[in-house]
């Protein structure tokens, strides 16, 4: 225990530590995940070839299989041409010059708890406002005014290093692991789903995921059970010039409900750093799973030095009859954003649901949005996109809602608002519709304004200064996507707004 | 490469069945046309500009086979109006049928042959400045070899409107017309253009709208079930000027109608309108691309499509508001009636706004009849085919709103009421 005896001034409350909340209000206008932990890291040598791959399967003692899989996927990379579609421009990313693999050197060997992890580590959680160590500090006290529980999987560079509250969802019967583990130890459920949802040959960015995803996190929520707290990831790059690739298979058996959180940071640097994850969820018949997402990867400094480039492939398929998806997601980080996490509504009366705030500041580009395959019957989605744009920034939403022929009686319902506070940025719609049967509904709307006038003169005249007036109105702004995160999300979300949006006036 | 290369070689075989005119002052125009085509080669089904519609048809060298209409089929639009006719067979000049041009004020593109002539600075060059960002290598195609085309220069009021109507008498026409409009400042022009014009038929009309000039276009594309066309306007306006432009298509196994429109002056209108109405083996594609380039400018792009066994609509719509155009109005609709189950509505209606201060919003919808709306009708008394007749009217209304001309509007109702009760609706 002596890495976190230390730690005992820190207040549990809510799955987020009071002192995140406070730290991002005192930060306001930095970005407070900016520092880098020294610790003592383990590469593989630079650069992308088969003999990297290997190893990385070797590193996390997978079965033959896997690397079979894996291969298999870089073989099919190397025929493939990075997309350019995207209104992203960005220098020539040269895949060569990268550490695909890098570890903390503590982790070499795998801690038996998290009493063995190294306290550098586990205090770099902490800084973030992650409480790892949760599962002590609630060891004792349960019951009574027990805060709600969220359960943690960290991932750091490329491995996941803590898992908490394993026991007790075991208890559940839900497995929650890092998918290393998970193919270690639950093959069958492995083998079975992943690739099922995102194949190895979809695109660019997640069939290099697939030769080179080092960790990521794993869930199986068992036939109707709800899971008894909500599960989240934190993903940490801290290493230089490292691409950090997590692939996360989130699997909800019949009648399973759960609630999944994803946060993200990393230091800040001059260099640009890649992340290119994949995320996989199958919902089955009658299941719900939420994921909610902060995105908030160091953006850049004000000159678009540095920043994360973010290339992520999320999909959820709706296997089932009458299962329900619904990601959220507040975009604040990352010099270059590019995500669309989707929803293939397979099962009919089958639901699947978009909330997505975008920020873009200063040089940042995000190029993000949303899918909507209807392929069942009945089945139902809504897309609500708020994008922001500030500085000399560009904020483009891409989506696609199609109704197959068979999807009949569906219905859509799409709104994508852009706000510009500035003269120098841009925001973009770029939605594509396809209509294939006419008992289906689909609507769209989208409108792009400034902020109003009226209203940021009503703060002002309230005392005010005129960032506090931009953020609240802007808040406003977001509103329906902010009530849609889990409540542990939704403040600290609402801070980032306002941070994001730091030096856009005036 | 390889996509490249197909599309430069399908370039050079659709040129090499053609005859280029040569010289005069369109010459140089032409020249670099050819080398812009050369370059970009002919669409094909992999270009995103081309996603929701097989160019094939459009690209490959000969026209392909394309029935003549039943002349009892469908009676002819504008039959009532003072105008100056223009016809064109098969993209021939046919003045036998055609007014006194000369009295009129319109030239022919094929008689001008001098060197020098005041639509210099419009032919091609339009087409050139809209080849950005987007790539229309068939208009490039019309530039480097159209034979035939009017020339139109206003000053003042047009007295009447000028008509030009497109027939069409042979089965593997391949008609290839490029006209030239310039309205000079404060001038005002109502042009008219219908009939179904060849098997095959590209054309490209460059206009250019003076500083508080006017100009209205209202046109029907129809009557020939077989025919394929791919048509591009090009416009630029001045300051206060008015650009109207509304398209009605019935018929035809493709069509894609492109407008590139340009808001170069401040305070400049700009609407395009259309409604489309297909019945089997129809695919219509309406793409628009409005740019805002000078404050205080409004857009509106109204699109309707009503579609039955199997038609197809499309409709790829882009407002851009290049930096500084602040004070922008842009408006964009693109809405479709499915009418049965096998039918399809594709749609990409974008933004891509570079100014704060603006007012942009887009909507687009798709669905069928409504229910309740029906039922109401019916309630009242109304025979069923009527009362989804009254409703497919009223969901079209609001493009044809945009015909000014109260007269014109009534004549472009009763060809669709016409049209609605052939088909069955």
């Amino acid at each position: 225990m002596t890495a976190l005896e230390t730690e005992d001034q820190i207040e549990v409350r809510d799955g987020v530590d009071r002192e995140t909340i406070e730290t991002v209000q005192a930060m306001a206008g930095k970005y407070k995940y900016g520092w880098e932990t020294s610790i003592e890291t383990e590469y593989a040598p630079k650069g992308l070839n088969e003999d990297i791959v290997r190893l990385i399967s070797e590193k996390n003692g997978e079965p033959e299989w896997m690397l079979e899989w894996r291969l298999a996927a870089y073989r099919r990379w190397l025929q493939m041409e990075e997309p350019r579609w995207a209104m992203l421009n960005y220098p020539e990313i040269d895949y060569q010059d990268q550490y695909y693999y890098a570890k903390p050197k503590s982790m070499a060997v795998k801690p038996k708890s998290l009493d063995e992890v190294d306290p550098k580590l586990l205090a770099t959680y902490e800084k973030l406002g992650i409480p790892l160590k949760e599962q002590m500090l609630l060891a004792g006290v349960e019951g009574a005014d027990e805060p709600r529980k969220v359960a943690v999987d960290a991932v750091f560079d490329s491995v996941s290093v803590g898992t908490t509250f394993k026991e007790e969802l075991k208890k559940a019967g839900v497995i929650f692991c890092s998918i290393s583990e998970a193919i270690r130890e639950y093959p069958d459920l492995v083998k079975k789903y992943l690739g099922s949802v995102v194949p190895q040959s979809d695109n660019f960015f997640a069939t290099l995921n697939c030769a080179v995803f080092s960790d990521g996190s794993f869930v199986y929520i068992p036939e109707g059970t709800r899971c008894p707290m909500e599960l989240s990831t934190y993903f940490r790059i801290n290493a230089e010039n490292t691409g950090q690739f997590e692939r996360t298979l989130i699997v909800a058996d019949k009648g399973s409900y759960v609630s999944y959180l994803e946060g993200c940071t990393a230091p800040k640097r001059d260099t640009h750093q890649l992340h290119a994850a994949v995320v996989e969820i199958v919902v089955l018949d009658d299941a719900e799973v939420k994921y909610s997402t902060v995105q908030n990867w160091y953006p850049g400094d004000e000159e678009g030095r540095g920043g994360i480039y973010n290339f992520v492939t999320k999909r959820a398929d709706c296997r089932g009859a009458r299962s329900k998806v619904m990601w959220t997601q507040v975009e604040t980080g990352s010099a270059i954003t590019w995500k669309y996490p989707s929803c293939i509504l397979r099962g009919d009366d089958s639901q699947g649901e978009f909330y997505s705030i975008a920020i873009a500041n200063n040089a940042q580009q995000a190029d993000t949005g949303t899918k909507m395959v209807h392929l069942g019957k009945n089945t139902k989605s809504r897309i609500v996109s708020k994008g922001i744009s500030a500085g000399r920034a560009q904020n483009t939403y891409r989506g696609l809602v199609s109704m197959h022929p068979k999807a009949l009686n569906s219905r859509n319902y799409t709104q994508c608002d852009s706000l510009l506070i500035g003269d120098k940025c841009g925001a973009h719609t770029v939605p594509y519709i396809e209509v294939k049967n006419n008992s289906s509904r689909v609507e769209h709307e989208a409108t792009t304004s400034k902020v109003d006038d009226d209203q940021l003169f009503y703060c002002r005249s309230r005392g005010m200064d005129e960032e506090e007036a931009v953020a609240l109105v802007v808040n406003g702004f977001c509103k329906e996507v902010l009530q849609a995160l889990p409540m542990e999300f939704a403040m600290e979300a609402q801070s980032l707004v306002a941070i994001s949006l730091e030096g856009s006036v005036g | 490469m390889a996509v490249a290369e197909a599309k430069r070689n399908a370039a050079e075989a659709r040129l090499s069945a053609l005859a280029l005119p040569q010289g005069g002052w369109t010459g140089v125009a032409r020249a670099e046309a050819l080398a812009r085509l050369r370059a970009m080669g002919l669409p094909g089904r992999r270009d995103e500009y081309w996603r929701y519609t097989d160019p094939a048809t459009l690209v490959q060298a000969e026209a392909a086979h394309a029935a003549l209409f039943d002349p009892q089929d469908e009676p002819m639009v504008f039959t009532s109006f003072d105008r100056v006719k223009v016809v064109f067979v098969d993209g021939v000049f046919d003045p036998a049928q055609s007014d006194d041009l000369e009295a009129a004020g319109v030239e022919l593109l094929s008689r001008q042959t001098a060197d020098i002539h005041w639509a210099q600075s419009l032919y091609g060059v339009l087409e050139t400045r809209g080849q950005t960002p987007v790539q229309r290598p068939l208009a490039a195609l019309n530039t480097a070899a159209a034979t035939e085309g009017v020339l139109i220069r206003v000053t003042g009021k047009a007295a009447k409107p000028v008509s030009l109507i497109y027939l069409h008498k042979s089965e593997t026409s391949d008609a290839i017309l490029h006209h030239c409009v310039k309205l000079e400042e404060g001038a005002e022009l109502t042009l008219l253009e219908n009939g179904p014009a060849a098997a095959r038929f590209n054309k490209v009309l460059e206009v250019e709208v003076a500083d508080g000039a006017r100009f209205h276009h209202i046109r029907t594309q129809g009557r020939d079930h077989e025919r394929r066309a791919v048509t591009h306007i090009f416009a630029r306006l001045g300051r206060e000027s008015l650009f109207k432009s509304f398209t009605l298509t019935a018929n035809g196994v493709l069509t894609r109608n492109e407008a590139v429109i340009e808001l170069t002056g401040d305070d400049a209108v700009a609407h395009v309108a259309g409604a489309a109405v297909g019945d089997g083996d129809f695919h219509h594609d309406d793409t628009v691309f409005v740019t805002h380039a000078a404050e205080r400018c409004e857009s509106r792009q109204v699109f309707k499509k009503v579609l039955k066994n199997g038609a197809v609509g499309v409709f790829q719509g882009k407002i851009l508001v290049k930096p500084g155009a602040q004070k922008t109005d842009g408006y964009q609709i693109s809405q479709s009636l499915l009418l049965d189950d096998h039918s399809q509505f594709l749609a990409k209606p974008e933004l891509e706004i570079y100014a704060d201060d603006v007012k942009c919003s887009h909507g687009s919808t798709s669905g069928a009849i409504d229910e309740t709306a029906l039922y109401y009708l019916r309630s009242r008394g109304v025979p069923l085919r009527q009362a989804q007749s009254l409703l497919v009217l009223a969901f079209l209304a609001e493009a044809i709103q945009e015909i000014e001309d109260e007269a014109l509007a009534e004549d472009i109702r009763s060809r669709l009421e016409s049209w609605l009760a052939r088909h069955g609706q």
